[in-house]
């Protein structure tokens, strides 16, 4: 038979070290069943029919944090056959506090006492031996880091799994014992003996979650209380208190006669790197530069993050990439440009005209035929063309002449350049399967499916993959080294003040590259409720891939202001504060807040292992969970987008024009849903519409769908509210999945999208209507309405928090004490 | 009655009662702040809130307003 061995201890104890150092890479990771909180298992090494289960870093077996329910439930239903309790040895007295309560459970337990070398380098003594007779169990020293000890542990928890479970030595003060006794007599005699006592003191406590499961008999119960609450006017506290009080001077105890402190006083190396980094002055900017440095590790451009992201969408998910000599491709490049298109008088002198004329995007390619460089010319090109020809500037018959056009059948004037013929080429995944599709004489449908739905779909997966790994690798430093809990501690005062924690400044820092990364970075966050409230708001912050709308839209209308953008951040930013301060009002997120009395733990250089699994399994949990959504997602729109009717007849065909798609038909089923945000009428709301929802396959679809030329037909501000309800609405499809994983249940990722598609659609039809005041088009029906929305927020922002925990709790509780000392 | 929210930083003091009930009072003793217990007030966040005290030879942070839940004697 296998046996069970749960691996229990406080946060920043290495108990990830030790488990990665017990099971290799023999391990799945998933979540505790309803909750966000990760739950590890692994078979011990050398023991194939051994699992050991990571519980969740806990400092107490109390019922008031997710961790420590989801640990306890699991040490008392569940019962392991012998816990393994890691305790700092660099921080022994909080730590002992967790081992009390754990030698309670009837379990055979063992104690490693990890960070030993530091101990001993400090000078520091721990009496082992005496540390066993006095907790009757085995204590062994470890170090997790180098690997000392570890299998002298595994060995003994194997051992100690066959043998008696612990009894627990300590005793607490007589008045304590006594009404413990009463209990244990009353209450839980019928219950195994080995956890007659766990539940005694539970009972003690009148801890909610354990006397909801005992359902004791009214009778029993008021008999029992009397007992407490005679402990309790005898000890001046109430009884939980009273227990912990008790614990910690029995551990007071037990370190006076194990453990000799060499040099009290002496600041040590960590305690002089936290002066420094955490000084009232110094603070700040070294916060400011670590946070850049790790932003622009992940995000910028030179940064492997970005390099390795484009690669992976243009190069191995595209046409193909330069495994060498791509320099020598882009030179032959401009020169055959330059040669057939850059040096055409008449050419040059159109662009100047449309520059002069003021026409969108003119003056980026009048740039780039001035250096000469076709790679510049090309995206603002493809980008602008129709807008210019349009306008009476038409280019393309000149780039057509040079560059030929494979569809027309049109030969270029020269010979163009071709990648492979520079360096090392290597074709692209898309190109090699339509290479093989079309050998194997697969037909259109088959091949679009494959090509544009399944492969685009894991490319749009696996294209987040790279700067996802580079921003996890530095978080998983971060949080090793133990900087993590100062960014916090730096940030908790602006952030607490709307529901966040601290810790939400580095999801949304990184949503502003991109939000599925944002997203996953918000598992650093401890609390559940917060870490909710961050994943939900922080895609409101313009990423990456929003940027091109608000370019498109400031160039299109606005003359490329810059107010256009500026204005984006600030309402990306006004939209995650103001939810914030409303969320925390709901009754989704009321409750009792998660105290922020939080450890700063001593710095350290985390293990290279430590820092790349942790990298990795996030990464790959992402690959998983939310590839799947990515991809069916894009499999259902891409088919959306190629069935539709043509020439009146329902078909399929690869090149359908969006308007006649089932999804045009669809747009204009519901296009009427965005008319009172000014974008919902005639042909533009049903690409509008489209753009929209293509918007969820990724954000700069918007633009592919809904370019310069459809801008022409909507008003500046109609504009402005297609462009703040595409910023604030649901994410893409990616984020949808990071949302999904990350909240691990269906209802919260519902809400979290409805909350941010009315959110978006409430800004936008309040900033339509509202400013429409000042235009022709004022609407007296839908300005009352906006009106009605625009009272309804502020009175949600500004109402009182009726779920303020502090002073309700308070406040009731002092009723009952009054009502209770009336009935006396 | 003075709380730790009152103590200057750099000086220690010590606990002589925990105020408040509930979750918040338990999370703030299951972190070793209980009856008796040395404090010292090491310093104060950059924003000027929490503040970072050691207790029981480590370093722990907590916020100016919980901090007045705990009443302290120099």
């Amino acid at each position: 038979m296998s046996i069970r061995i749960a691996l229990a201890g406080n946060p920043n104890s290495g108990k990830t070290t030790l488990f990665n150092a017990f099971t290799g890479s023999n391990q799945y990771v998933g979540n505790w069943p309803g909750v966000t909180v990760e739950k590890k298992e692994g078979k011990l090494k050398r023991h194939s029919d051994v699992i050991v289960t990571d519980l969740p870093g806990i400092y107490s077996l109390s019922p008031y944090t997710i961790e420590e329910i989801v640990a306890r439930d699991y040490l008392i239903d569940e019962k392991p056959d012998a816990i393994i309790n890691i305790v700092d040895g660099t921080n022994l007295e909080r730590n002992l506090y967790l081992t009390t309560q754990i030698v309670e459970l009837g379990i055979p337990v063992v104690v490693a006492i990890n960070m030993m070398d530091v101990v001993k380098k400090r000078g520091d003594k721990i009496d082992v031996a005496e540390l066993s007779r006095q907790l009757a169990c085995p204590v062994v020293e470890i170090s997790a880091l180098k690997g000392t000890g570890v299998d002298t542990v595994a060995d003994m928890a194997v051992e100690a799994a066959n043998g008696k479970p612990t009894v627990p030595q300590h005793s607490f003060s007589g008045t304590v014992e006594h009404a413990l006794a009463h209990i244990e007599e009353a209450v839980v005699h019928d219950m195994p003996a080995e956890q007659q006592r766990w539940y005694a003191i539970k009972i003690f406590e009148e801890d909610e979650k354990v006397l909801e499961r005992l359902n004791i008999a009214p009778d029993v119960m008021a008999h029992i209380k009397e007992d407490i609450a005679s402990a309790e006017a005898e000890m001046d506290d109430d009884a939980e208190s009273i227990i912990t009080n008790e614990r910690y001077i029995y551990i007071s105890s037990m370190i006076q006669s194990c453990y000799k402190k060499a040099n009290k006083g002496q600041l040590s190396t960590s305690d002089k790197i936290d002066k420094v980094v955490t000084n009232r002055f110094l603070g700040l900017p070294i916060f400011a530069l670590i946070m850049f440095l790790v932003y622009s590790i992940s995000m910028s451009g030179a940064a492997l993050g970005t390099g390795l992201t484009d690669w992976a969408n243009d190069g191995l998910f595209g046409d193909g990439w330069h495994l060498a000599g791509k320099s020598e491709y882009e030179e032959a490049m401009d020169t055959y440009a330059k040669e057939y298109l850059f040096s055409n008088v008449e050419f040059k002198e159109t662009i100047e005209e449309a520059v002069a004329a003021e026409v969108p995007g003119a003056e980026d390619i009048l740039g780039a035929v001035e250096d000469g460089s076709w790679g510049d010319f090309e995206e603002p090109y493809e980008f602008f063309a129709d807008s210019l020809a349009e306008q009476g500037y038409d280019i393309s018959e000149y780039v057509t002449y040079a560059m030929g056009d494979e569809e027309e059948g049109i030969e270029p004037a020269g010979e163009v350049p071709e990648p492979e013929n520079y360096g090392t080429w290597v074709p692209g995944i898309p190109v090699l399967i339509g290479n093989l599709l079309e050998k194997m004489g697969a037909n259109e449908f088959v091949t679009g499916l494959i090509l544009d739905g399944i492969v685009a779909g894991v490319g749009a997966v696996l294209g987040f993959v790279p700067q996802m790994l580079v921003l996890f690798l530095c978080l998983a430093f971060l949080e090793s080294c133990g900087y993590m809990a100062r960014v916090a501690f730096i940030m908790d005062r602006i952030f607490r003040k709307f529901g966040l924690s601290g810790k939400s400044f580095i999801p949304v820092l990184v949503g502003t590259g991109c939000g599925v990364p944002g997203i996953m970075a918000s598992r650093t966050i401890e609390n559940e409720r917060d870490r909710r409230m961050t994943i939900m708001t922080t895609t409101f912050i313009p990423c990456g891939a929003k940027l091109p709308i608000i370019t498109m839209i400031a160039v299109a209308l606005f003359h490329g202001s810059s107010l256009v953008a500026t204005s984006a951040y600030f309402v990306g930013i006004a939209a995650i504060v103001c939810s914030g301060i409303i969320l925390k009002k709901t009754k989704m997120f009321a409750g009792d807040p998660a105290p922020f009395v939080m450890e700063l733990p001593s710095y350290h250089l985390p293990t290279v292992g430590t820092v790349l699994r942790s990298m990795w399994e996030r990464g790959w949990s992402f690959i998983k969970k939310a590839g799947t959504i990515i991809l069916i997602s894009s499999i259902v729109v891409w088919l959306g987008s190629v069935f539709g009717y043509i020439d009146g007849q329902f078909g399929f065909s690869p090149d359908m024009e969006l308007e006649n798609s089932v999804l045009g038909m669809l747009a204009n089923g519901i296009k009427f849903i965005f008319a009172p945000l000014g974008f919902g009428t005639g042909v533009e709301g049903i690409k509008a519409t489209i753009a929209t929802i293509m918007g969820l396959v990724a954000k700069e679809e918007v633009v592919g769908v809904f370019g310069v030329l459809d801008f022409a037909g909507l008003t500046k501000l109609a504009a402005y509210s297609f462009l703040l309800f595409n910023l604030l609405c649901a994410p893409c499809f990616a984020a949808i999945g990071a949302i999904k994983r990350e909240m691990n249940s269906a209802k919260w990722t519902w809400f979290a999208i409805a909350y941010q598609c009315v959110l978006a659609y409430a800004v936008a039809l309040c900033v339509y209507q509202i400013g429409s005041i000042f235009t022709e088009e004022m609407n007296v029906i839908g300005l009352i309405f906006a009106i009605l929305v625009l009272v309804g927020f502020f009175y949600l922002l500004f109402r009182k928090n009726k779920y303020d925990e502090n002073h309700l709790t308070v406040a009731v509780k002092k009723t009952k004490k009054q009502m209770a000392n009336v009935s006396e | 009655m003075r709380t730790l929210r009152d103590v200057a930083i750099g000086s220690t003091c010590k606990v002589k009662r925990i105020h408040g009930e509930g979750a918040l009072k338990r999370r703030i003793m299951d972190m070793g702040i209980t009856k008796g217990v040395e404090i010292y007030v090491r310093k104060v966040a950059p924003l000027g809130d929490p503040i970072e005290v050691t207790v029981r030879d480590y370093e722990l942070s907590i916020r100016k307003g919980d901090a007045e839940l705990i009443e302290v004697q120099e």
